[in-house]
């Protein structure tokens, strides 16, 4: 049956009142990512390449490891730069892996060759982001819908590939199909033009859809259709969905799993309700508490993670949110870099005075390279050790609650200079956590004491 | 009749002061596109007014006009744009400025906050010489020390920090772009600034600091806002009132708190319960498009989608009628001795298919 909004114009959610309902997905598995990477080259150039030497490399996806389940909505959640479209494009073999496993069946998408997958893009396809630019604006959405079938071969002669086109459009409530073989997608609305984005996805008869941002452009009004589109289209063709996005209340809506991801990793996994009634991460939490809601009793968010999402060429050491993180501690993967942000803070808070006062003396913070645990301050000339030493305890004492602090092991007063020893760092590993699964040390038992010591316990979110 | 709009009750000022004089009165506002097959009623007789410190949220999806108006109350439409009605600023109506006289008060009187900071921002100026530039050119006086100083400390009360002032754009992350293009605006202290869209290009949690940056804005700088925005939550959050635009019209308008909880004009209504939030357990939304703006529907122009519609809304132009702290453009509300015999009588809908839908 075609689909069409129910009359009402309120249908409420029709099979899966929650998350995890039997029918989200079974625990077959689909497709499984095992240790994918997935790293562009800056700046190289050929030379450089062949070399194996020279330009810096950005790890889109750095060690994803994650099990689709058939039948299941897996959310891939996380800012701009977190990786999610990367990953989503990879399961399709649209980018190409740097290592690592894609099992789908008995192939390994992460081994083959763009030939090879054409003939496996019949059972995976893509939903776009925007849909103004994924139609080709001089191809009828006959040409555009129908084309997947003549590029896969499934059809014999024109008569059968618009039947099949006019099915499709059916389907994605496209109807009167007549109507709208013949349109350009410029004669389309935006939702229209999602409706046969979707309409050319499904024609192959795929089982798997990856859908990155897919109502992101459309408006408020819109969207629901398209999603509650997604939702039927989902029941009547047994499709999986990875629904990419940046929005958690459409994920909490649409998904029975989500993925949080951060700097290419997932940092935290789990059925939607258990990761939205109860988030581990800090950084899932403080997601939670940003998201705008349609209520005035609710006032604006203040206890937000600071400053935005790191560059992925220079990623911070050790865990990648520990520079933003409210309950970051010690073996979080402190660095010199830390010193020039944390710099950085005091003197926007405290004012000129402060900033004129002490730039001069540690001036060397904001030249330090990435990733030192060690470093070494030099004292600037017409200046001694111990003024540089005070301005180091200063800055402790008078902001003590500042997380750095933490994993400060050591401040040394050297012949002519000052050295700051930070606690090794520990990059935390995906592990589980009550229902879910979280990379973050305060649910690490080797350092759960310490944090519960040292951080104060970030209360929880969205509620 | 007293138009109910002049008294918006218990509005002035986000923080209970005393009802003042607008800063701004918009009354009756047209802006008209001329195309091929016939004029675009963008703006269709939109009338708000704007307290002092006070942030106004204009709501719509898109196509709504309320990027025009906004726009259209900076004069910075296009030059094929028809303006017509009052734009009431410090004793002058902006329609019907000329271009010099808007020039010199863009800036130091009206500022402007738009979408996309990285285009807005030359990429071969320094942060620094951003400032200089709008200064010098709007107070020309001003000694270069004090520039310095004035830059450094709006740039500070955003968050940017001292350091980075002499850095290009290019530099910085799509948040702090914003930021400074927040500072560049208010470094002149305009009187009210229009922000369009602020933090649509930004991510949840960028786009919450910015949010709080501006809503705190009424008590560190005395400016008052009109917020642009498709986003219902970041009015919630932001604003002291809410205008809800529908086809070039202003059919609700309220404290965001009462606008919220009681919404009394059916399209607001819709449009709150489709909003997707963390509450959200089941999809509604609004049956068929916005309509085409060349040849708007007779009488209200939601009729055609309003579930509550009756005869007299495909009829006649609802007038703005109060109804307790909100003006609301909706025959439901009267007023009743204008509505005809039989006026209120159901009206027979079409079906409309997906085909119709925006």
């Amino acid at each position: 049956m075609p689909t069409k909004p129910e009359p009402a114009g309120a249908a409420a959610r029709p099979q899966r009142p929650g998350g995890a309902s039997p029918s989200s997905g079974s625990d077959e598995a689909l497709m499984s990512i095992e240790d994918l990477q997935v790293h562009f080259d800056l700046r190289g150039n050929a030379l450089a390449r062949l070399l194996g030497s020279g330009g810096q490399k950005v790890k889109a996806v750095d060690g994803v490891n994650l099990t689709l389940r058939k039948g299941e909505v897996l959310g891939l959640v996380g800012e701009s730069g977190s990786g999610k479209t990367t990953l989503g494009r990879a399961l399709l073999g649209l980018v190409g892996a740097t290592s690592g496993h894609i099992r789908y069946g008995d192939a390994d998408l992460a081994r083959m060759k763009q030939s090879e997958l054409r003939t496996l893009r019949r059972r995976l396809q893509m939903v776009f982001q925007d849909p103004h630019a994924a139609l080709n604006p001089t191809m009828d959405l006959r040409t555009a819908i129908g084309h997947p079938l003549r590029i896969q071969g499934l059809v014999d002669n024109r008569e059968e590939e618009e039947a099949r086109v006019v099915q499709a459009l059916e389907r994605t409530g496209l109807v009167p199909a007549e109507q709208f073989l013949d349109k350009l997608p410029a004669e389309l609305s935006g939702g229209q033009k999602q409706r046969a984005v979707i309409a050319r996805a499904i024609i192959c008869g795929p089982e798997l859809l990856v859908a990155d941002e897919p109502i992101s452009m459309l408006d408020m009004s819109v969207r629901n259709k398209i999603l509650q589109l997604m939702l039927d289209l989902r029941e009547q063709l047994d499709l999986t969905y990875v629904y990419i996005t940046h929005d958690l209340a459409t994920a909490k809506f649409f998904c029975d799993r989500v993925a949080i991801m951060y700097l290419g990793r997932i940092v935290e996994i789990g059925p939607t309700e258990e990761i939205f009634a109860d988030p581990k991460h800090p950084y899932t939490r403080s997601l939670l508490k940003a998201v705008p809601d349609p209520d005035p009793s609710r006032s604006v968010p203040r206890d937000l993670p600071r400053g935005e999402i790191p560059d992925a060429a220079a990623p911070p050491h050790g865990c990648s949110f520990h520079p933003r993180c409210p309950a970051a501690f010690g073996p979080c993967g402190w660095e010199g870099r830390d010193l020039a942000a944390m710099f950085e803070r005091r003197w926007l808070e405290r004012g000129e005075d402060i900033y004129r006062a002490e730039q001069p003396l540690v001036a060397a913070v904001e030249n330090l390279p990435a990733g030192q645990e060690e470093v070494s301050l030099p004292v600037p000339s017409g200046h001694t050790p111990q003024q540089v030493h005070e301005v180091l305890e200063r800055t402790r004492t008078e902001d003590p609650a500042e997380p750095l602090w933490r994993g400060v092991e050591a401040l040394e007063t050297g012949a002519d200079d000052v050295r700051v020893r930070f606690r090794r760092g520990v990059d935390p590993p995906l592990g589980p956590a009550g229902g879910v699964e979280v990379a973050c040390h305060l649910h690490d038992s080797r350092f759960a004491a310490e944090a519960v010591q040292d951080s104060p316990a970030p209360d929880h979110a969205g509620e | 009749m007293t138009d109910p709009r002049r008294h918006p009750a218990g509005t002035a000022g986000g923080n209970g002061a005393p009802a003042l004089d607008p800063v701004l009165a918009v009354e009756d506002l047209r802006v008209w596109y001329g195309t091929d097959a016939g004029p675009v009623r963008a703006v269709d007789g939109a009338s708000f007014d704007l307290f002092p410190g006070e942030t106004l949220g204009l709501v719509g999806e898109s196509g709504s006009g309320k990027t025009t108006l906004g726009r259209g109350v900076l004069g910075l439409l296009p030059r094929a744009a028809a303006v017509d009605g009052v734009v009431q600023y410090a004793g002058r109506n902006l329609v019907r400025a000329k271009p010099k006289e808007l020039q010199r008060l863009r800036g130091p009187d009206l500022g402007m906050i738009f979408q996309e900071p990285l285009t807005r921002l030359n990429p071969l100026m320094r942060v620094s010489e951003h400032f200089e530039e709008a200064l010098r050119t709007h107070e020309p006086k001003t000694p270069k020390a004090e520039i310095q100083q004035r830059a450094i400390e709006t740039l500070r009360a955003m968050g940017i920090p001292p350091t980075r002032y002499r850095a290009y754009p290019h530099e910085f992350s799509g948040g702090m772009r914003q930021r400074i293009m927040i500072a560049l605006a208010l470094v002149l202290r305009p009187a009210f600034i229009v922000a369009d869209e602020p933090t649509t290009a930004l991510d949840v949690l960028v786009e919450a600091q910015i949010i709080s940056i501006l809503a705190d804005l009424r008590r560190n700088f005395d400016t008052s806002l009109l917020f642009i925005t498709h986003n219902l939550g970041i009015v919630a959050e932001a604003c002291d009132r809410v205008a809800v635009m529908y086809a070039g019209r202003i059919v609700e308008q309220g404290p965001v708190a009462e606008v919220f909880a009681n919404p009394q004009h059916p399209y607001t209504q819709a449009l709150l319960a489709s909003t997707i939030s963390l509450n959200t357990t089941g999809l509604h939304y609004i049956e068929g498009a916005p309509p085409d703006l060349i040849t708007p529907p007779s009488g209200c122009r939601f009729h055609p989608r309003c579930p509550h519609a009756m005869s007299v809304c495909a009829e006649q132009f609802p007038r703005p009628v109060q109804t307790g702290t909100q003006v609301v453009e909706c025959w439901l509300h009267g007023p009743e001795d204008l509505i005809p015999p039989g006026g209120t009588q159901p009206l027979e809908r079409e079906e409309l298919t997906v085909a119709d839908e925006a």
